[in-house]
Order: C-alpha cells, then sequence, then structure tokens
C-alpha cells in the first residue's frame, strides 16, 4: 500500500494541494515577516485574516465584484494593522498581548457580523482558474503551476518582490535598520515610528488578503473560525524561514506538501491512526528546523518599543 | 510603589470577596410560572447557524414556537465548546426556573448527572446519548445516525461509477464516525467490491483542509463524495466542480450545491421535544430514552427533487428507508 | 537590583497617582466595556441590563464568585509559567498543548492505580500532571537552547500535536470503557475514583486547587527574586551576552525556565481534571479542553506586570470577566462572538493603559531622582524596564 503513494498522480496532487494550502500563508508570512523586520511581532494574524475573509465574501455575495472584494478586504487589514500600530507603536503595549487581543477582537467579530449580517452559508463565484497562455498548455506541469486563481499567482510573485523590497531598497534598508537598531536608525533620520506603522499596516493588509484568498478565492465559502490556526502557523514560519522571503516560500510548501502528504496516506488505506497522519505537517516543520543549519538571529529590536532618548 | 500597588490589589481582592460573600438571595425560591407558558433552555456546543449538529436543535426550537406561539418562550447558550462553561449555564437556566434545559451536546452528560439531582422540579434533557443515570429527571436523546448513512450510502454505491467512494470527516468519534460507519455499511450491502476511503481532517472547523481532502478522494478515483460536521462546505464545493455527487448529513446541504448534493439526512428533533413536552405535562420528568430515527420522522432523508436520479435508485432509497422502518433491515 | 532591596532602601511615598495607577487595568476595562455598550446597543440590547447581569455573574453572589475563582485557578497556574518563562525571555505560547499532556499523563495514572488512598493519588497526580507540562514545555526549551528553534514556532506547532494525541488517546486506549461498548463513542475517559478528586469548598465548585495556586505564587515570587536560581533566570531575559560573561550557563537557565512554566501549565491542566471535571472529553480542539486558558493565563500574567503577585488579582479579574460575559449573553441573549469580541477589546485596552501608568511612574521617578534619592540614576529606569519587560 505504501508504494501507491509512489505514483505520478499522487505527485501531482501533493504539489498541487500543496500549492492551493500554501497560498494563504505565503499572504500573512510575508505580511508578518515585514512587521517583524521592523521590530513587530503581530499575534492577531488569525484576527485579520478572519476578517479579511469575512468582508470579502460579503462584499462578493452582495455585489458579485472581485474587484470591490479585494478593495474592502485590504481597507479592513489596513484598518487592523493602524488599531495595531497604534496600540504597540504609541501607546508601546507589549506586542504580543495586544497581538492575542486583536485575535480575539477579528475572531468575534467576524463571527458576529456573519450570524447577523449573513446566516446561513451560501456559494459565490469567486476568483476563476486562469490559465496562462503557452505555459498553461504544457502537459502536467501547465495543471499545477499555470492554471490556478489569480490570488494564488500573486502570492507566489510577493516572494521576490518582497525579496527585492528587502534587499535592494532605501524602504527595505530602513526596515531592517530600524529592526536591528533603532536609535541608529533615528539618528541617521528614519523615522522609526513611520517605518512600523508602514509595516504592521502592510502585515494588516496581507493577512487580510491571506483570509480573502480563502474566502473567494480557494474555497468561495465563509465559515466561522474557517482560518483554523492557520494565522498561528503563518507567524510560526517567518520563524521557520528565518524571517527571508524565500525562508518563508519553502516553510510554507513544507507544511502544506506534507499536510496534502497526510491526506493521501489516508485516502490510500495506509493503516495509521488518523491523528498521526494529521500532526505529520506540524512534527516534521519542527524536525527540518532543529537539523537544518542556517537558521538566522531575528531582528534584535523584535517586540522592543522604540522611545527617543531624553 | 510597588508595595502600594500590591497593597490596593490586595484590598481590592478582600473587597471583592466580601462582596462575593454576602448572602445572596436564594434563587430556588422564585415562583414557579403559574402561566401556561413553557420555558426552554437550550445549551450547544456550536454556533447555532453551523449548518450542523447545534442548528439542528435550533430549528427544531423555530419549528415548535411557529406550532406554539406564546405558550413557548425559549433562550440558548451557544458555542459552549467549553465543558465548563456549559456546565455553568446549565444550572443558571435551572436556576431560573427554566421548565425544561436541553444539554445539547454528548461531552456535557457529566455536568448533567451532577446538577439534575439539585433541581428535582426541572427536566433535563440530554443528547445525544442513551444514559439517564436512572435520575427521575433527565431524558436522554440520541440520533441513529447510522441508519441515514445506510441510507444516503445505498443511494452512494448504485451512483458510483467508479467504484470508489470518498469521506471527509472531523474527528474519528462520535456522531461523525456512527454516521459514517452507517455510510459504510448502506455501500457495501449494495456492492462490496466498491472501495469507501475514509479521512478524518482532525478538526470541525479547518475548511481549507476538507476542500483539499474532497480534491485528493477525487484525484484518487472518487466520483461519489460524503462527509460530516460543519467544515464540509468546503468539500462540497470541490464536489461541484468536478461533478460529483455530494451525500450531506446533519442539515439540508441541498441548496449550497443544488446540482450536486444527491440526498441529505437531516434530524428533526421537534419530534422528540414534543414528547417530552407531553411527559412533562403528565408529569413525567424523566428517566426515558428516546431515539430519533427514520421510523418515527426524528430523522428523514431528503432526496433532492432537483437532480434527474435514476430510478432505481430512488426505488432502492425508498425501500431500504421502509426496511429499515419495519425492521427488516438492520444497519451493520 | 533586586527590587526588594531597593524599595528598603527608599521610604515608600505616598502618591495620589499611584492608586490611579493600581486602577488603571480596571479603567481600562470600563473603556473597552464602553465601546462594547456601543455594540450591544447596535444589537438591540441594553448595555446596562446586560453589564449588571455581568458584575452580577462574576461577583453578585458567593456561587457566582466561587465560579469566578473556577475561572481563575488555571488561569493563574499559567500565568505563573508564564512569569518565569517571560523574565528569562522565552515567550511560551505553548500553555494549551502544555495543560493537554499534563491532563493527559495525570488523568491515565488516575484511572490505571484504583486503590491507592486520595491524598497519596492526588499527590502522585500532581507530580504526573507538572511532569507532563514541564515535558511539553521542556522540549521547545531544548530546541530553542541547543538548536536554536525558535519558541514561538514549536509551541505553535506542539499545541497542534498535542490535541491530536488527546483525540487519538480519548478514542483509543483511554476512552471510558462503557463508550467503548455504545455506538456513538463519546471520547471521553472513565471517571475518576470519588477518593481521588480535590476536596471542594462545599456548596461551590471551587476546589482546593485555588489555595495551592495562591501559594505557588508566593513559592514563584520567593524563587525568582530570592534565590539564586531565580537571579540567574532574571538575568538571563535581561542579557544573554553579561550573563554568559557572568558565568550563568545560559542555555540551562532557558531550558529550566521552560520546563518551570510547562510544568505550571501542565498543573492546571490536571486540576482541570481532578478539581472540576473528573475526567477528559475532547470536541476535537483544544480549547474544548482547556477554555482557553493557556492562552488567557498569559493575558493575566501581563496584565499583572508578570508579577507572581500581582498576577494573583489579575486572574481574578479577568476569570470574573470571562464568567460574567457568560452570564450577560444567558440574560440579554446576545450572539455568544460577542463576548469573545469583547474579550479582545479588554486585552487590547487593558494593555494600553500600561502606557500611561508607565508615563507616571516615569515622572515620579524622575521626581525621585532629581530629588533627595541616593540612588544612581539610570538604575531605577533599569527597574522600571525589568517591572514592565
Amino acid at each position: 500500500m505504501i508504494s501507491d503513494l509512489f505514483t505520478a498522480t499522487v505527485l501531482i496532487g501533493i504539489i498541487s494541494s500543496g500549492i492551493r494550502l500554501a497560498t494563504p500563508y505565503l499572504f500573512a508570512s510575508i505580511g508578518e515577516m515585514f512587521g517583524q523586520r521592523s521590530g513587530v511581532l503581530n499575534l492577531g494574524v488569525e484576527g485579520q485574516m478572519l476578517l479579511g475573509a469575512f468582508t470579502a465574501y460579503y462584499i462578493v455575495l452582495r455585489t458579485g465584484n472581485l474587484f470591490l472584494a479585494i478593495l474592502g478586504a485590504i481597507a479592513v487589514g489596513a484598518l487592523m494593522g493602524l488599531a495595531m500600530g497604534f496600540v504597540t507603536i504609541q501607546l508601546q503595549a507589549t506586542q504580543g498581548i495586544a497581538g492575542i487581543g486583536f485575535y480575539l477582537f477579528g475572531m468575534g467579530m467576524s463571527n458576529l457580523l456573519f450570524e447577523k449580517l449573513i446566516g446561513v452559508v451560501e456559494n459565490i463565484n469567486g476568483f476563476p482558474a486562469v490559465k496562462i497562455p503557452l505555459l498553461g498548455d504544457i502537459p502536467v506541469i501547465g495543471e499545477i503551476f499555470f492554471q490556478q486563481n489569480l490570488l494564488v499567482y500573486l502570492a507566489f510573485l510577493l516572494v521576490p518582490i518582497a525579496w527585492f523590497v528587502l534587499n535592494k531598497t532605501t524602504l527595505g534598508l530602513k526596515i531592517r535598520a530600524v529592526g536591528e537598531n533603532p536609535a541608529a536608525a533615528d539618528s541617521l533620520g528614519v523615522s522609526v515610528v513611520r517605518v512600523r506603522y508602514f509595516t504592521v499596516i502592510l502585515g494588516g493588509i496581507l493577512s487580510s488578503i491571506a483570509g480573502a484568498s480563502l474566502s473567494v478565492a480557494l474555497l468561495n465559502v465563509f465559515q466561522q473560525n474557517m482560518t483554523a490556526g492557520q494565522g498561528f502557523i503563518a507567524v510560526a514560519l517567518v520563524y521557520f524561514g528565518s524571517w527571508r522571503p524565500f525562508g518563508i516560500l519553502a516553510g510554507a510548501l513544507l507544511f502544506s506538501m506534507v499536510n496534502a502528504l497526510q491526506l493521501w496516506i489516508q485516502v490510500l488505506g495506509i493503516p495509521i491512526p488518523s491523528e498521526l497522519a494529521v500532526m505529520m505537517p506540524y512534527i516534521l516543520t519542527i524536525l527540518v528546523l532543529t537539523l537544518s543549519l542556517s537558521k538566522g538571529k531575528g531582528p534584535s529590536a523584535l517586540t522592543k518599543a522604540f522611545e527617543r532618548e531624553g | 510603589m510597588k508595595n502600594l500597588f500590591k497593597l490596593i490589589s490586595i484590598l481590592l481582592i478582600a473587597v471583592l470577596v466580601v462582596a462575593g460573600c454576602t448572602p445572596a438571595a436564594p434563587k430556588t425560591e422564585e415562583p414557579v410560572a403559574v402561566d401556561e407558558t413553557l420555558r426552554i433552555a437550550i445549551v450547544t456546543p456550536s454556533n447555532i447557524s453551523d449548518l450542523a449538529f447545534s442548528q439542528s436543535i435550533s430549528d427544531a426550537m423555530k419549528v415548535l414556537k411557529s406550532e406554539m406561539g406564546d405558550k413557548l418562550e425559549y433562550v440558548y447558550s451557544e458555542n459552549m465548546f467549553v465543558v465548563d462553561d456549559a456546565a455553568a449555564a446549565i444550572r443558571d437556566y435551572a436556576q431560573k426556573g427554566y421548565d425544561i434545559v436541553i444539554a445539547h451536546g454528548s461531552q456535557y452528560g457529566s455536568s448533567v448527572q451532577e446538577i439534575a439531582p439539585d433541581f428535582p422540579e426541572t427536566v433535563f434533557a440530554w443528547g445525544t446519548t442513551v444514559d439517564t443515570f436512572g435520575q427521575p429527571n433527565i431524558f436522554a436523546y440520541e440520533a441513529a445516525s447510522d441508519q441515514g448513512g445506510f441510507v444516503n450510502g445505498v443511494m452512494a454505491g448504485l451512483l458510483t461509477e467508479t467504484k470508489v467512494i470518498g469521506v471527509v470527516g472531523p474527528i474519528e468519534t462520535g456522531d461523525a464516525k456512527l454516521y459514517i460507519d452507517g455510510f459504510v455499511a448502506g455501500v457495501h450491502s449494495v456492492d462490496p467490491s466498491i472501495d469507501v476511503r475514509v479521512t478524518y481532517i482532525g478538526s470541525f472547523s479547518d475548511v481549507a483542509l476538507a476542500s483539499e481532502a474532497a480534491t485528493t478522494h477525487l484525484s484518487a478515483g472518487a466520483d461519489v463524495l460524503t462527509g460530516s460536521a460543519q467544515m464540509v462546505i468546503g468539500a462540497i464545493g470541490k464536489a461541484q466542480e468536478a461533478g460529483a455527487y455530494w451525500f450531506g448529513t446533519q442539515a439540508d446541504q441541498t441548496s449550497f450545491a443544488p446540482d450536486t448534493v444527491v440526498a441529505s439526512q437531516v434530524y428533526h428533533w421537534e419530534v422528540i421535544l414534543r414528547e417530552i413536552i407531553a411527559l412533562r405535562n403528565e408529569g413525567v420528568l424523566g428517566g426515558q430514552t428516546f431515539s430519533a430515527n427514520l421510523k418515527n420522522g426524528g430523522q428523514v432523508i431528503s432526496i433532492n427533487q432537483g437532480l434527474d436520479l435514476p430510478q432505481n435508485v430512488l426505488d432502492m432509497a425508498n425501500t431500504t428507508i421502509q426496511g429499515i422502518i419495519d425492521g427488516t433491515i438492520t444497519v451493520q | 537590583m533586586s527590587e526588594s532591596n531597593k524599595n528598603s532602601s527608599r521610604p515608600t511615598k505616598f502618591h495620589i497617582s499611584g492608586i490611579f495607577d493600581a486602577l488603571m487595568p480596571i479603567f481600562a476595562t470600563i473603556a473597552a466595556l464602553l465601546v462594547g455598550a456601543i455594540l450591544l446597543l447596535l444589537l438591540g440590547a441594553n448595555p446596562i441590563t446586560a453589564y449588571s447581569a455581568l458584575i452580577e455573574g462574576a461577583f453578585g453572589s458567593f456561587n457566582a464568585f466561587a465560579e469566578t475563582l473556577v475561572k481563575a485557578t488555571p488561569l493563574l497556574l499559567v500565568g505563573l509559567g508564564t512569569c518565569i518563562a517571560y523574565r528569562a525571555s522565552v515567550t511560551n505560547i505553548g500553555g494549551e498543548g502544555q495543560m493537554i499532556i499534563g491532563a493527559l499523563l495525570s488523568t491515565w495514572i488516575g484511572l490505571s492505580f484504583t486503590n491507592l488512598p486520595g491524598w497519596l493519588m492526588i499527590l502522585i497526580a500532581f507530580l504526573a500532571g507538572s511532569l507532563g507540562g514541564a515535558i511539553w514545555g521542556g522540549l521547545p526549551g531544548l530546541l530553542k537552547a541547543y538548536f536554536n528553534v525558535n519558541e514561538i514556532l514549536s509551541t505553535v506547532m506542539m499545541n497542534a500535536i498535542a490535541v491530536q494525541i488527546m483525540n487519538y488517546m480519548l478514542r483509543g486506549p483511554m476512552i471510558d470503557p462503557e463508550q467503548a461498548q455504545a455506538a456513538s463513542q463519546i471520547p471521553q475517559t472513565a471517571r475518576l475514583e470519588v477518593a481521588y478528586r480535590l476536596p471542594r469548598l462545599v456548596p461551590t465548585r471551587l476546589h482546593i486547587g485555588l489555595l495551592i495556586a495562591v501559594v505557588l505564587a508566593v513559592l514563584v515570587y520567593i524563587l525568582l527574586w530570592r534565590t539564586t536560581l531565580g537571579y540567574r533566570i532574571r538575568a538571563v531575559g535581561q542579557n544573554k551576552d553579561a550573563s554568559k560573561y557572568g558565568g550563568v550557563d545560559v542555555k540551562k537557565h532557558i531550558v529550566i525556565a521552560m520546563l518551570l512554566s510547562g510544568a505550571f501549565a501542565g498543573l492546571a491542566g490536571m486540576m482541570q481534571v481532578y478539581g472540576v471535571n473528573y475526567r477528559m472529553i475532547t470536541d476535537g480542539s483544544a480549547t474544548g479542553f482547556t477554555g482557553n486558558a493557556g492562552f488567557n493565563g498569559i493575558v493575566a500574567a501581563l496584565f499583572g506586570q508578570l508579577h507572581p503577585i500581582l498576577t494573583i488579582p489579575a486572574s481574578v479579574l479577568f476569570g470574573g470577566l470571562l464568567v460574567g460575559a457568560n452570564a450577560m449573553q444567558r440574560v440579554v441573549q446576545v450572539p455568544s462572538a460577542l463576548i469573545t469580541a469583547l474579550n479582545g477589546l479588554v486585552v487590547v485596552f487593558v494593555v494600553s493603559s500600561d502606557y500611561f501608568r508607565k508615563r507616571n511612574q516615569a515622572k515620579r521617578v524622575a521626581f525621585v531622582e532629581s530629588g533627595q534619592d541616593t540612588q544612581p540614576p539610570g538604575e531605577a529606569k533599569k527597574d522600571l524596564e525589568e517591572v514592565t519587560a
């Protein structure tokens, strides 16, 4: 039975499932990475994802307009980011706890709004699969990689963009400087507060889009608590990726593909308890990181509020 | 300054303790409502709009309300997934003099067992289970989900062409397992060679993983799917995209995907609640067990009339339902 | 370094604004509830009725207050573990998983040996619960100290793993023999022997676990501020490099902090079984068992400024809020999702209010520094940072 796993169908299945499952993680983790690189830990990703998922779903349900839905998710994410920024940057609140507060708020509000504004879930027409000309026609590979919906492409495109912004632009330099040594950055005329606001709001927006990618692109439904802890996994993946976009990509794909693999293990009837299958991605993520030799050091000023001397 | 802070905190606690210790008015003395209005309180583990287990009891209450009008008043506490919070709610409702307190979750058993003796005048209904703990004021109710699962399974077995059927479950216990076991038995009663593949995703809320589980089943050749609990809405969508059939349980899922859902097993708890209310009016406060099944109408197979199903499938479904009702077919 | 020394070397002065500071979390809670009132109005509920029900439900009667304390007990225990870990600069968010493993191990032992004297079994269960939690907390500690695996990652993952272990054990090896026979197979263990249950302060559900937790809070205070081990744990948290040069084995102390932190969470899990439910039941999720205490305990500890003694009132207030909010839902019949949102608002407001408290404190420190105080400048400020780290 185990030999059943080594077939083309299974391999293709695992890769394409992995790509879909990784999409929300990429948005949310890259957003979280920007925040952390500038020194702000946001544990509220889950709440931002849920509110984004709800907003986008609600707008599509009422208007059918996907563009508006993404705009709505961006607006809600930006607001959540702004609030998180105000609390952690302006008021210098303990970041981890503020994040837990926003997580609870986002979860409660999205549930409440769903119950009051919608009530019963309906199917919607979300982002359709877009076949990329030529590339999409390649057998097997085309099907896996180039016949996805727009948000999937965007999530994967975000990785090199984030890498570029972080490493090759002045903005990226400022973000890293603020995260490593805010006092020095400040003395060089970089506004620590402004940079952190920027990254935290960006993080909120990307988390919100991560939620929207579930509700209006990959699943086309909304359900209470539908993110089921993915927001926390997204934060964990930032550590897995050592605060680097391509590291996060590797982590998101590893976690998602092992998750796809465990489903195949169950489908093929390989006799292990279902619980053991379900915990495989979690165990493997820890194991791989433990054995990996290149683990970066985090931003020095992570979780530390900044206050000008004097 | 810190010492002062400590001192104040301690004072604060002291004040609270004193406030807490002032004898409260004994609540049990509240006059039992003499008017005709029946007051029911429900405690459910998840959301009452979950398209699944908790919604089923809420829907039943709506039916009763429409029948009884002003003679019924009901309140609910949803999302009581923490057993401890549920226990507090159950006790509180009993204390407030509700006539019937419905603990709609198998995990609430211990709490009901402990609380019921303190309120001998109150009727407690606990589902889904068969245990009344020998208490004169506890009714127990359960759903024979394996029966509905069996009927769904029979239809699925007739409809599959690939001879592969996929099942998406939450965790491997309780109502979900009962339904799935019945479903597998139903399929195999049609053709034992059909491959029924079961996945449990380890969660009641992970819609994305349920969706990928469905996709995995479909890639592995399944053309008929079923699943239990609220996260399956992710799976139904995938069945729809692939043009596969879907069988639902716990709520009528037809409206969600009209060209995909073949049949849903639906609970009608109002059938059982009517019996409990009638017994209470006769002065029987508990000690009996009820089962919502095909025979008493507490469980109904809602077949999607919009689908053009082959006649033999419909006939076989009806034969099976009839067989289970008159006892000629036993599930398992 | 030790603040008790510092305090004794400086006469405590009475400041009106000090009272104001101490009550700051309460003001913040009230502010959050005012925002919540808008939501209540939008939902068509009367906020005054709602909030009187909340206070009544949390502190209004002997029984209500007992329920609040029952809720506060696991928060306090997890909070104590949080105090230790966070003082060592380790972000343990694995309380949920540590509670589960502690509960599983102690329940398994309690169900396996049925003929022991009650006091002995309870003692063994305390040890087993702590051990289970310590294992589940110590492992991320080891991974962090020796393999540079970030503890936020490992504890998040290990929470998920613990849930699956619980689900497997409760439907498999540890299932109630009666349920194993039944068709529905509710995933729960058998009930513990009556002799093994923690004594209750009759006639409520309050068990002696609360008293034990309060004693432990004092012990944690002594550990952190009166022992070398505690000094080293805090030193590691303040400055790893300096500690290393000072001869402190940084890695060892990170592991010790996580072991202790996990042990307290494990104990909280054990008490939920031995003191409240007398059996383990799962609904498939962590919160079904823990009631979110693994996270709420962290919040309680931070409300208590990571001070074990202050964590006591913080846990009681937070527990009261949770119990009262449920009571409020029952009275005004609003969707329970509102309670979660409200809970989040309170956390955000209280954690933000710290800013004003710190600002006031800094002002006073500045006043003292410019005055007659002999303490070298900077020292007090550093101490302040330590308190609010």
